[in-house]
């Protein structure tokens, strides 16, 4: 036996289903009549917790509120409504599963799986029957009903994706434009007051939108283009060259607050580093050198608005935006 | 042998001997680390009758404040001028602790103050005495809660504040490990002289651009935000879907995934 | 017993008179189904579906997705007066003034992110077991199909209340479409009926969410159940247990009342989590506009990978000719993740090329008998989990006293770094794993009892394993490489070369595995013993 060589190289046996082992419900009535009284307040459980949800819903005013530790300060009518539903579901399935495992049959019972793979005669049968009936219809020979019926199917796609033309307007030159423009004066957001540069100190920041005109109404749409970020630094904190120098105004220099990345407002200012972080993928800009990224994803600065002031002390824009504000888009050219 | 090492060692290879062992080692090494970083305590100074308001104040400066902003309060390599600052910005800074600076880290934190109200009083008129600054603000300005417009405070908010220090007032992030601080918990009278002192890496909020009423609006809806309880349930910290996304991993799926194990466990 | 005997006979007739379903019923009445609890997580997913569908129609009674601007006059106090749209007044009204209405939003939200938490839980069974291999490939098709889907639906779901949170979410989905080269401004604007926001897009995307893809989902889901119950479900290796059959339990009655029960335990904890834990509180969010953010803005953990992306992501743009195109949002927002979920559906095909198996399974693989696949799932889990940690770094940063800019290029870096490490560090894991089950059949199992024998040395006593447990360890197949030889018998160059030369040196990478002990060995060594 020691030394017996065999080419066979046998693999362990499978020693079969284990013995089936009896449960203390299988065998002692007792503990299965516990069993089923388990199950049984269960769902009694699950029903008066159906109560008390209904009772919360119909009696318990929505106003008052109670201490709870970790929760805090508790709405009583919403916690025990939820609490009502959550535990009259919880224990229907409680009770369900405790049932399953310990009163209905545990045998593991075989059956067979039977292969899919339909027999040699069937799949001939059926490659011929196609054959057959596709063949009837004579596409194979028939190309030229082939064709245009290609033609037809596939072009009356096109109706349906035309029909949604509709959808919205062209962009044309509408991403390129905001209500910016020589003169418009910038005011408080909210609050539409017109600001002075005496009026932001040192390491101030305001948040400004272009004045409205005349009966006009502001919309969402208009504020996602024309939100700019005021900011007074020294004017000797400045790096930037001549003409961008000229769109400042005795330290005071004004940013589109839309992210030049993917359109969030960017308006955390940190006075001390002059830098603004944008919140929502870290972008961050160089206020003293024109907001210049510095780190995180943005590729372009934020857009410039230059200002002066005019004749009655309060800031204006000298002109509007010279580049699109927000995110990128194929026609941007820069 | 000893019966108390025999003692103990009958329990060495206890079912939950592991566990237990792991609670009392995180237990005595939480405690340590508790008692190890509270702060010294200071020795308090004394004022004399005699002195003035702002000769106290130099003193006081003098010894505590002088070795990193000069014996001038001409600021240094260190620290920054603190020439014009005025009474607002000491009784902010000092007020709520984050002066004198404990560790030099990227950004003062709030803590236990050191000086009291007089000797942050008497800083204050030293430093307001030395360049014109804003006023520290008295109780008598705040009446946020007879003339603040909650709803417009939050409109306010949403537009100036949420950017750093979150929709809900629980601060946020800022670059290179600086932030934005909770507001939950802060007196009404350091809110507002943040907000016209811009302390560290906070802009100022000048008086033109969001006016006194707006301020205190500002400061009514914080208050409210601090006071509003969780309607839904327990907040999980008002931080948004970080933290739901947390819990529902944890408790969500590992409660569901227990019971299935239950659910499949064959039945004694 | 009688009676309810009788009525029972009554109504089977009746059905069987117009279907003929007497047969069909008998035969799938008493269908098994294998017992284990990860064969559960799938079940979490549909049973979540059906709350999502049940409390998305209770809210659909009050919700009222039109952008039209109103001014809010319900009984919240911080927001009295405030202009918003009425989709967002309306999930104030419902969260303040409808009854049970926040409970039944909470509901939705977690039963949303627990749908998607099982999905992900479910699709990583399936992976690591091997479940996917024919004859199942068109089911983990339609797998990967829904959690797709699935992600795109609770976006669109938590946008639907126009709050700050979602509103900046679409903000950043308005720019990924913007960015797409040549037709991107025109399907913004399309999508948004003009300029972003509009006033269009949140009455369009509840169509989409309340009927189209829940429409799809249930066909999908359909599809999905009848293959699993057609083709019958796979089972773990054991004794008794072989690729001809399924052991288990019959479905009625056991698995109907598990399987029922278990219906009622997901909505339960569902429920619990709705009434416990605040989610999505957008009260405090306040009403979208473009010109406010919040600190800490993050999507649902299940798009929190998207945000980690484009966040570490370099800023690169190209401008050329006059256009723009936006590297550092296309290759993290659309391209990475096209790639992803196209190597993830495609991974039943890419694996049976490498290993040239064309037999069906339904017998499952013990992650650690397939240390090659059980490598690249634990890498690809690894990179999802660096990018996540990305997604919320800042959160991170605040709680951790950490900074940004340190976990962004921890992250950068780690993305490159990490996944490879992960797959060599668990495919030796897996080796060892079975290097340690090869021990445990041929010597027994060590049971750290120490006996000392009469001339001093010291043994461990070992306990020989049942031949069940023997059975099931040694149960897998354990194939050979694919051999793609370079010239044939006559010497003839194979035409397939290079192809074929690749696809073998993955194959010898893939099978890499330590042999499983055989009862020949087992013989021998004991004989070897004696």
């Amino acid at each position: 036996m020691a030394n017996e060589m065999s080419n066979e190289i046998a693999k362990f046996q499978d020693p079969g289903l284990p013995e089936h082992v009896h449960r203390k419900t299988d065998v002692d009535p007792k503990a299965a009549d516990r069993a089923e009284r388990q199950v049984a307040i269960l769902f009694v459980l699950s029903a008066i917790f159906t109560v008390v949800a209904i009772y919360s819903y119909i009696f318990i005013p929505d106003d008052k509120f109670f201490f709870l530790p970790v929760m805090g300060d508790t709405n009583a009518h919403q916690l025990l409504l939820g609490i009502g539903m959550a535990f009259a579901l919880l224990f229907i399935g409680l009770g369900l599963v405790h049932w399953a495992k310990m009163l209905m049959p545990d045998t593991e019972v075989i059956a067979e799986r039977h292969e899919f793979r339909s027999p040699d005669e069937d799949r001939e049968d059926f490659v011929r029957t196609v054959k057959e009936q596709a063949g009837a219809a004579g596409l194979g020979r028939r190309s030229l009903i082939k064709r245009t019926l290609g033609l037809a199917l596939g072009i009356s796609a096109l109706t349906p994706l035309v029909m949604l033309r509709d959808l919205g307007p062209l962009p044309k030159k509408e991403l390129e434009k905001t209500s910016w423009k020589k003169g418009t004066r910038l005011v408080t957001d909210p609050g539409d007051r017109p600001i002075r540069p005496e009026d932001l100190e040192v390491g101030a920041v305001a948040q400004v939108l272009p004045e409205l005109v005349e009966g006009q109404e502001r919309t969402l749409a208009d504020i996602g283009k024309d939100a700019v970020l005021l900011i007074r630094l020294r004017p000797t904190e400045f790096q930037l060259n001549a003409e961008r120098l000229s769109w400042t105004h005795d330290g005071i220099i004004a940013f589109s607050k839309i992210c030049s990345h993917m359109g969030c407002a960017v308006a955390l200012y940190e006075q001390q580093t002059k830098h603004l972080l944008c919140p929502c993928h870290q972008s961050t800009f160089d206020v003293t050198r024109a907001a210049k990224v510095i780190f995180g994803p943005s590729a372009r600065p934020l857009p410039q608005l230059a200002i002066t002031v005019d004749a009655d002390g309060y800031l204006v824009a000298q002109q509007p935006f010279t580049e699109s504000v927000g995110p990128s888009y194929w026609e941007r050219s820069s | 042998m000893n019966s108390g090492i025999k003692k103990l060692s009958r329990y060495r290879r206890h079912r939950y001997a592991g566990p237990a062992l792991l609670v009392v080692a995180l237990i005595s090494l939480g405690t340590t680390f508790q008692v190890a970083s509270a702060l010294p305590s200071t020795t308090r100074m004394e004022t004399t009758a005699q002195s003035t308001l702002i000769e106290e104040g130099k003193r006081i400066f003098a010894q505590g404040c002088s070795s990193c902003h000069g014996l001038n309060a001409e600021g240094g390599s260190i620290a920054p001028s603190l020439i014009g600052v005025g009474a607002a910005s000491v009784d902010f800074q000092v007020g709520t602790g984050r002066m004198p600076m404990a560790d030099m880290s990227q950004q003062a934190m709030r803590k236990k103050p050191v000086y009291n109200a007089e000797q942050t009083a008497a800083l204050a008129a030293y430093v307001a005495s030395l360049a014109p600054g804003p006023d520290s603000v008295n109780e008598a300005q705040l009446t946020y809660e007879r003339d603040g417009n909650t709803a417009q405070g939050g409109q306010l908010f949403r537009t100036n504040c949420a950017m750093c220090h979150n929709f809900a007032g629980q601060g946020g992030a800022l670059t290179q490990g600086k932030y934005a601080p909770t507001l939950m918990g802060v007196d009404a009278k350091y809110i507002y002289e943040a907000m016209i002192t811009g302390p560290q890496s906070m802009p100022v909020f000048s008086d033109k651009t969001i006016t006194p009423e707006e301020k205190l609006s500002i400061i009514k809806w914080i208050k409210a935000a601090e006071k509003e309880p969780n309607l839904g349930g327990a907040s999980l910290g008002r931080v948004g879907p970080v933290t739901e996304g947390l819990l529902v991993w944890s408790l969500g799926l590992g409660l569901l995934i227990g019971i299935a194990v239950w659910l499949t466990a064959k039945a004694k | 017993m009688k009676k309810a005997e009788r009525i029972g006979g009554n109504v089977a007739s009746y059905v069987d008179d117009r279907t003929g379903a007497a047969k069909w019923l008998r035969k799938n009445l008493t269908k098994v189904f294998p017992d284990h609890w990860s064969f559960m997580l799938g079940e979490i997913v549909l049973y979540s579906f059906i709350i999502l569908l049940l409390s998305g129609t209770f809210l659909t009674f009050w919700f009222d997705p039109s952008q039209r601007d109103v001014i809010y006059q319900g009984s919240y106090e911080p927001l009295k007066n405030i202009e918003m749209s009425a989709s967002y007044a309306s999930t104030l009204h419902i969260s303040f003034d409808v009854r049970g209405g926040l409970l039944m939003r909470q509901i939705h939200h977690w039963a949303a992110l627990i749908f998607m938490a099982g999905m992900i839980a479910h699709l990583m069974r399936v992976f690591f077991t091997g479940a996917f291999r024919k004859p199942r490939e068109a089911n983990w098709l339609i797998g990967v199909g829904l959690v797709t889907l699935g992600i795109v639906e609770g976006f669109l779901g938590y946008s639907l209340p126009d709050d700050l949170l979602s509103g900046t979410g679409i903000r950043i989905a308005e720019a990924i479409i913007q960015a797409l080269p040549v037709v991107g401004s025109y399907l913004a604007f399309f999508a948004f009926g003009g300029a972003f926001p509009g006033h269009v897009f949140i009455p369009r995307i509840f169509t989409v969410h309340v009927l189209l893809l829940p429409g799809i989902f249930l066909a999908l889901i359909t599809i999905h159940l009848m293959l699993v119950w057609y083709q019958k479900h796979t089972q773990y290796p054991g004794p008794g247990r072989t690729e001809k059959n399924v052991v288990g339990y019959p479905l009625m009655p056991i698995y109907m009342a598990k399987a029922g029960g278990f219906f009622f335990i997901v909505f339960g904890i569902t429920a619990l989590l709705g009434a416990v834990a605040s989610i999505n509180p957008i009260w405090l969010y306040g009403p979208y506009n473009p010109g406010q953010i919040s600190a800490g803005s993050q999507p649902d953990f299940y798009m929190g990978w998207l945000d980690g992306l484009v966040r570490m992501a370099p800023p690169i743009e190209t401008h050329a000719f006059g256009h723009t195109i936006s590297w550092n949002i296309l290759i993290p927002g659309l391209i990475i993740p096209g790639i992803l979920f196209t190597l993830m559906a495609l991974y039943p095909f890419i694996e049976s090329w490498m290993t040239g198996d064309k037999s069906e399974h339904h017998l499952l693989d013990r992650p650690r008998n397939n240390p090659n696949r059980t490598a690249i799932g634990a890498m690809s889990l690894s990179f999802i989990l660096v990018i996540l940690i990305n997604g919320g770094n800042d959160i991170i940063a605040t709680h951790f006293y950490l900074t940004i800019n340190q976990i962004m290029w921890f992250t950068r870096i780690g993305v490159l770094v990490i996944p490879p490490l992960t797959f060599v560090i668990t495919k030796r894991i897996c080796l060892s794993l079975q290097r340690a089950d090869r021990e445990k059949v041929l010597h027994g199992r060590e049971t750290g009892r120490l006996v000392m024998l009469p001339h001093g040395e010291f043994v461990e006593v070992h306990e020989e394993l049942t031949a069940a447990q023997k059975f099931t360890l040694t149960q897998h197949e354990q194939p050979a490489a694919l051999e793609v030889p370079s010239v044939d018998a006559n010497g003839v160059l194979n035409p397939q070369g290079l192809k074929g030369k690749i696809r073998a040196r993955f194959s010898q990478a893939h099978v890499e595995q330590v042999a499983a002990p055989t009862e020949t060995e087992a013989k021998a060594l004991e004989s070897g013993h004696h």
